[in-house]
């Protein structure tokens, strides 16, 4: 069945596509769908004879499956967080069905443009579609606001795509994580969109303004600015336990991010398959742990005070630290460098977070500005151990 | 003395179709070749002509570049064809073998009473000397340098690879006569290195002028590489000698006898073989008929001379490589598999924990020849280190070499590497990097550069 589908495309639809064909400049976009539907059959003709049986393929869309709770929390939370704003009473169906409306079209966009560039670029440079952008096409949406336009979404992943990847040489050779370009894109372009205590939950369509009296879009990390206990969500009645509702998820925030619970099952799902580095995950949050200790000992306002573990689950630090910060490509690469680069993430998030309550995400700053700096310590990793090696040689007759 | 030395760092892929411990003798060959491409970075100039008849030991070309060093027939008969390929380049040099097999008389001598200089002169001249390898380049040692040390490897880690102890047992005054040989080579020491994780045979712990050392591990732990890198590490402008313990044997039957006697013991593996066993054959020997008896040809078959991370793809009508110590042939493979970047597929080996391979470790694989995937930049980082066990940066020196940057690389270590060094490097990784290929050109690009 599957060979003949395959032999059905190699004969039927690869000849307009090869060269001296009528689609030949699109040969990289029917490449890419040939992949997609078959492994092709290379064999190996150079090298080692037998081959392991992953592929990039395989690598991206586990990371694609780890996100998959925090989506589908994430639409349920856009329900949540809606009807809650709203006060009307809804049932799970319909909060999920509300989320799904509103999240689906921002994961449409950001694949849709997304992917469009990879293939435009591809059939230019004559290369093949890479795999990358399947994670960074549902990150995306899962680190923005819900009422975010979609046409701001199309144009922060254009720029994050072409500025953050492309003109670096593609996939394997950006520096800093696309995702991360793109939010960081919106946040500094449309900051009215990205911040503050009215982009966070989902309006109603009939209404602009339909929520009840009383309610609150502020995030935890808003609310901190001001106290370091008796958070209140959306209807603005207090958490009975704030703690467990950040690590739940039902609080205000981007899509994915809130669900420390479903990312968790993402990380497991990382770890589990050796995609994601627990030595940047760990290490992230005893930098994060540390700071908040700090923070704590020497507390001088409210945000200050709160509890080192509260920072662990509010705002996106679990997102980040998990599907962002463990991106291989922009990460460190030596095994010291993980732990250096993670713990400094966890930090510098923590520290930006408390001491600029005007840039509420640290965590996006810290992971960038770790992309940056990542070459740098992988740098000093790798001539420790040039030097290392350079003292053992010297002859001892010498 | 013989701690056991413990590489933790590696993977053993297990195959179907491991040789089973019996030795036959493997019917002899119409002909027998010797292939140039198996030396890399000599400049090889052929002296015999198509039907000169020879006999073992005679010479039948040498390297330009080092012309003491010479390679001679590996048995006696008529040259029948020097093949070459695009741009003239060498391929074969193929006898037509006689039935009863003619030497040169090298002349028999106990390598104690003889020089350095002596001993040198009579392995060129009768072809065994390529068997002496160096490092750094992983290319036949220089008759002419001075290594600080020699290293012997009697355990192969290779999938399917020959078990040492099996083939040397009641080998050892031949072994000590060769050793006796390459301990006249260098004022430092001989080293050798056996398989630590089980009994070692007494062809091994009776040798004498030998320092043992016992190795265990998943492959690379057999690779002469990581023995130097852990025993005697290469420093700037040092050389270090490798051999292959068979080859020992060789050598100490040119001083017995005075003869290039290129009988080698080799399995004839992997799971597209019908019986797989040891068998004694000859240096060079062709292949067809061993593959037409002894595969199974319910499809497409890959020849391999050598195992298979390094060994070289061969026809079925092809010849059992210089450096080679088993043949393998596996399935070719190359059906297209439908979304088969997602389905769990234990049917592929994996070191990754996105594939069930995994799950399942004492599985015994029938792997073919499959990329299973595209060639990518680099995305994935430390799988590499999983199974190279150096104190050394395996993707960066790959980039390095990937940019031409000669001060990187040497800082980096490519000295200590070969290619072979790579082969698990290439296996495991996701963005089908051809790094054994990258590392040679390094290796190569490099030595230019240095002469």
């Amino acid at each position: 069945m599957s060979n003949a589908i395959h032999k059905f495309i190699e004969n039927k639809v690869k000849p307009s596509f090869d060269e001296g064909g009528k689609l030949e400049k699109f040969y990289p976009a029917y490449d890419a769908l040939e992949t997609f539907l078959f492994v092709p059959p290379h064999t190996a003709k150079k090298g080692a004879h037998i081959r392991d049986g992953v592929d990039m393929k395989r690598t991206m869309i586990i990371v694609v499956l780890a996100m998959i709770p925090a989506l589908l929390f994430g639409m349920w939370n856009t329900g949540h967080q809606h009807f809650l704003a709203t006060g009307e009473a809804a049932t799970l169906m319909e909060k999920f069905l509300f989320g799904l409306i509103k999240v689906l079209p921002l994961v449409v966009v950001s694949y849709g443009v997304g992917l469009g560039v990879e293939f435009i670029f591809a059939i230019i440079k004559k290369h093949q579609v890479n795999e990358g952008y399947l994670v960074s096409g549902m990150l995306i949406p899962l680190c923005l606001p819900v009422d975010i336009p979609l046409w701001m979404v199309a144009v922060a992943t254009i720029f994050a795509v072409i500025i953050g990847k492309e003109v670096f040489g593609g996939t394997g050779m950006n520096i800093l994580n696309v995702a991360l370009t793109a939010r960081a894109f919106l946040f500094f372009a449309y900051p009215t969109w990205m911040s503050g205590d009215k982009v966070w939950i989902a309006e109603g369509t009939s209404a602009a303004n339909n929520f009840a009296d009383g309610s609150t879009g502020a995030t935890l990390l808003a609310q901190a600015t001001e106290r370091s206990s008796g958070f209140v969500d959306a209807a603005g009645v207090a958490y009975g336990d704030t703690f467990w509702a950040s690590f739940m998820g039902w609080i205000p925030g981007s899509i994915g991010e809130t669900s420390v619970f479903a990312i968790l099952i993402g990380a497991a799902i990382l770890l589990i398959t050796g995609i994601g580095s627990w030595k940047i995950m760990l290490s992230g949050v005893i930098g994060a742990f540390t700071m908040g200790l700090i923070f704590n000992a020497f507390a001088v306002n409210e945000f200050m005070e709160v509890p080192a573990h509260m920072h662990l689950v509010m705002g996106g630090f679990a997102f980040g630290i998990v599907f962002m910060a463990t991106d291989p490509v922009t990460a460190s690469q030596t095994s010291t460098g993980k732990y250096i680069y993670g713990f400094l993430i966890g930090f510098l998030a923590i520290m930006i977070r408390v001491f600029n309550p005007a840039y509420p995400e640290g965590v996006m700053l810290a992971i960038l500005f770790m992309n940056v700096m990542a070459p740098l310590i992988d740098h000093y990793v790798i001539q420790a151990n040039i030097k290392r090696r350079q003292k053992r040689a010297v002859p001892v007759a010498a | 003395m013989s701690d056991v030395l413990k590489i933790r760092r590696g993977t053993d892929i297990k195959l179907q179709g491991e040789a089973e411990k019996i030795l036959t003798d493997a019917p002899q060959a119409e002909s027998y070749a010797i292939k140039p491409t198996d030396f890399d970075g000599i400049k090889p100039k052929v002296v015999v002509k198509e039907g000169h008849e020879v006999k073992a030991g005679t010479v039948l070309m040498y390297d330009k570049n080092m012309e003491a060093v010479k390679f001679t027939s590996p048995v006696s008969g008529e040259v029948a064809k020097v093949k070459r390929g695009d741009k003239r380049k060498l391929l074969e040099i193929v006898i037509l073998a006689d039935k009863e097999i003619k030497y040169e008389d090298f002349g028999s001598a106990d390598p104690n009473s003889l020089g350095r200089e002596e001993i040198i002169k009579k392995m060129c001249d009768s072809g065994v000397w390529p068997f002496v390898r160096q490092r750094p380049y992983d290319v036949i040692a220089n008759p002419e340098d001075k290594p600080k040390s020699i290293f012997i490897t009697a355990f192969d880690s290779a999938p399917l690879a020959p078990d040492n102890d099996f083939i040397f047992h009641g080998q050892g005054a031949l072994f000590q006569k060769g050793l006796d040989a390459l301990a006249k080579l260098t004022e430092g020491k001989v080293h050798l290195t056996v398989d630590g994780s089980a009994g070692v045979d007494e062809a091994f712990t009776q040798a004498k002028n030998v320092v043992l050392h016992k190795v265990s591990g998943p492959h690379p732990a057999g690779n002469v590489g990581v023995h130097i890198h852990n025993f005697d590490p290469i420093g700037a402008g040092e050389t270090v000698w490798t051999l292959n313990a068979q080859d020992v044997l060789t050598i100490g039957r040119l001083f017995e006898s005075g003869k290039f006697d290129a009988t080698r013991i080799i399995t004839i593996c992997g799971s597209q073989i019908k019986d797989p066993k040891y068998y004694k054959t000859i240096l060079g020997t062709n292949t067809k008929k061993l593959f037409q008896d002894l595969a199974k040809h319910d499809q497409e078959n890959r020849y391999i001379s050598g195992n298979v991370l390094t060994g070289d793809k061969i026809d079925e009508d092809g010849y059992l490589g210089f450096y080679n110590y088993q043949l393998t042939a596996i399935p070719e493979g190359g059906e297209p598999r439908m979304f088969g970047w997602i389905t769990p597929n234990p049917k592929k080996f994996s070191i990754h924990r996105s594939m069930v391979s995994w799950l399942q470790p004492s599985k015994k694989y029938e792997l073919n020849a499959e990329l299973n995937g595209e060639e990518r930049p680099f995305v994935v980082t430390e799988e590499y280190e999983k199974v190279f066990p150096f104190d050394i940066y395996p993707v960066q020196l790959i980039k390095a070499i990937m940019v031409d940057d000669i001060e990187l690389m040497e800082a980096l270590g490519i000295y200590e590497v070969a290619p072979e060094d790579f082969a698990l490097c290439e296996v495991v990784c996701t963005s089908k990097i051809p790094s054994q290929t990258i590392v040679r050109d390094g290796l190569n690009m490099l030595r230019k550069e240095m002469s």
